[in-house]
């Protein structure tokens, strides 16, 4: 394998973006991920991006976004229609081809304008659920109902995801709901929104992007004092049919961290932090027994998904916050977490570490 | 696949004799609530004044129409309005001869073009009316007519169509995106479109 790393970060998420369009909330960013290591378009050999028409509300407008990018004379491209946390791992599938050396990954969400519940609705199956209009805190309901009932997790656990998720996001800039005095008994007296989510089971909605660097090898040290290295990265897909999966699991969740956590070389209990893309408390939940975590981790230093959940972004950005960390030293390993589709459907894992 | 594809799928008793659901409707409408972003808005609000607004980049000093607040070329964000004037020349165009549907107003055939107004880098989208079809070309020098002052809107329909000013025009060398692109590094002017 190709050694790899994330070498430079930027990220912006706010409640909502309004007169700013998606191109001029990417230009800083890119801009400010390329400036971090010195480098210009002209010097990233492969660009990589994700984001979702049905936010935009227009087809094909991940072209548009390229005029943040600086994309003359033409070049080596490529965009997904999910979180940037994919495009990142169809950038580093394209460094282990070894044809580049540099790549650069962005993603974005600006779900403000529309309803994001009901633009969620259309992930499902189009025959049998999508024309219900589930709304997708109904369906993350139901999981945390059968999560609650299977008698593995409490709902003051959940409640006290939640608060250990805003008070870790107090003082995070790029975070929208954080809070030093919320506590269990405060999120328990929420009244639910989906029995039995509340509020704060649910992620707060923002809009924003993210911008990341990846160098291989020798390129990577020459650009990053201390580059966050990717030691293993997988991701695996469940049953789309909702009646067909155990909600209260997520093997694929299992799986793709058993295999990037192997391919690092490491264990799961030697990793410093898991920053954990979790829509709802109670996938959270879910996620934190099928990674195995353990209390030397800790989990989601930066409030997490919980505190800023950028549609299509939310996922690059728990890698760039876990890799932030490792490249200023406050961190040796992390695990990363990106999710999408209905209820954990598809999960990816991205274990990195310094030198 | 081989054979009776019949005899392939074997329908339960319950469901013999019955008419097979062959589609299924199922109607999806999103609704946002969308502004266009202030660099748009300044445009549409523009048009209502009979103004044209580009934005001017500040690497080279190239205007960019319609405004979108940034070079793509260079992915420099622009806050520098220009106003344009409401001549210009025909840097493309194209003669069609089908009806759009659900479209009134518009006889076939009809002119679409690209037009490159005085002082801009690039063209933009415009019908051509006021000749022949047949007489319109690459060059030709029009100019905007504009709806009457009692029916303009913040709308780039302000703008009914492009008429031929009778000047002389513009040499096929200079039409259209070709000198632009002849200034830009790293491109062959010979192999650009208009």
């Amino acid at each position: 394998m190709r050694e790899v790393a994330v070498v430079a970060t930027a990220l912006h998420q706010v409640p909502a973006l309004t007169d700013t369009t998606e191109v001029q909330l990417m230009v800083p960013l890119i801009n400010a991920a390329r400036d971090a290591v010195g480098i210009t378009q002209a010097d990233i050999g492969f660009t990589c991006s994700g984001s979702s028409d049905f936010l935009a509300g227009q087809a094909f407008s991940f072209v548009q976004t390229l005029d943040a990018v600086g994309a003359f004379p033409p070049i080596c491209e490529s965009h997904v229609e999910m979180d940037g946390a994919f495009a990142l791992y169809e950038a580093w599938v394209k460094l282990q081809i070894g044809e580049v050396d540099t790549a650069l990954v962005f993603s974005y969400g600006k779900s403000s304008p529309g309803s994001l519940r009901d633009v969620l609705a259309l992930q499902l199956d189009p025959y049998f659920l999508a024309p219900l209009w589930p709304p997708a805190d109904a369906v993350a309901a139901i999981q945390a109902r059968l999560l609650l009932e299977s008698g593995l997790v409490g709902a003051e656990e959940l409640a006290e995801i939640a608060v250990r998720s805003q008070r870790n996001a107090v003082g995070n800039p790029n975070a929208v709901r954080s809070s030093s005095e919320v506590t269990v008994a405060d999120v328990m007296a929420e009244a639910p929104v989906a029995d039995p989510l509340r509020p704060s089971d649910l992620a707060a909605e923002s809009d924003g992007g993210c911008a990341v660097v990846l160098a291989a090898g020798d390129r990577a040290r020459e650009l990053c004092g201390r580059p966050a290295w990717i030691r293993g990265i997988d991701h695996r897909i469940d049953a789309h049919a909702l009646g067909t999966r155990n909600l209260t699991r997520a093997p694929s969740a299992e799986l793709a961290t058993s295999l990037a956590v192997a391919a690092a070389g490491l264990t799961i209990d030697s990793l410093d932090l898991a920053e954990i893309h979790s829509p709802t408390t109670s996938q959270e939940a879910i996620l934190v027994r099928e990674f195995g975590l353990g209390g030397s981790t800790e989990v989601n230093p930066s409030g997490g998904a919980l505190a800023a959940n950028t549609m299509m972004a939310a996922g690059l950005v728990r890698i760039a916050e876990a890799a932030g960390r490792i490249i200023d030293g406050r961190a040796d390993r992390a695990l990363a977490h990106a999710t999408s589709g209905p209820c954990l459907q598809q999960n990816l894992v991205c274990v990195m570490a310094g030198e | 696949m081989s054979g009776d594809s019949d005899s392939e799928v074997r329908l339960p008793e319950s469901l013999s004799g019955v008419e097979p659901v062959q589609s299924v409707r199922t109607p999806i409408r999103l609704e946002y609530d969308y502004r266009p972003s202030a660099s748009a808005e300044s445009y549409l609000r523009a048009y209502a004044e009979k103004r044209i607004i580009g934005h001017r980049s500040p690497v080279d000093g190239a205007v960019f129409i319609p405004p979108r607040g940034v070079d793509p070329r260079h992915g420099v964000a622009i806050s520098e309005e220009v106003d344009l004037p409401d001549t210009g020349h025909v840097g493309n165009f194209c003669v069609t001869h089908l009806p759009i549907p659900g479209r009134k107003g518009l006889e076939v055939p009809y002119v679409s073009a690209w037009i490159h107004l005085d002082g801009a880098a690039v063209g933009f989208l415009g019908l051509v009316r006021g000749c022949p079809s047949d007489e319109v070309r690459i060059g030709m020098r029009v100019r905007a007519v504009w709806r009457p002052d009692d029916e303009l809107g913040t709308t780039a329909e302000n703008i009914r169509h492009w008429e031929p000013t009778g000047e002389p025009d513009v040499p096929l060398e200079g039409a259209g995106n070709r000198s632009f692109h002849a200034s830009q590094p790293g491109a062959d002017a010979g192999e650009s479109d208009a």
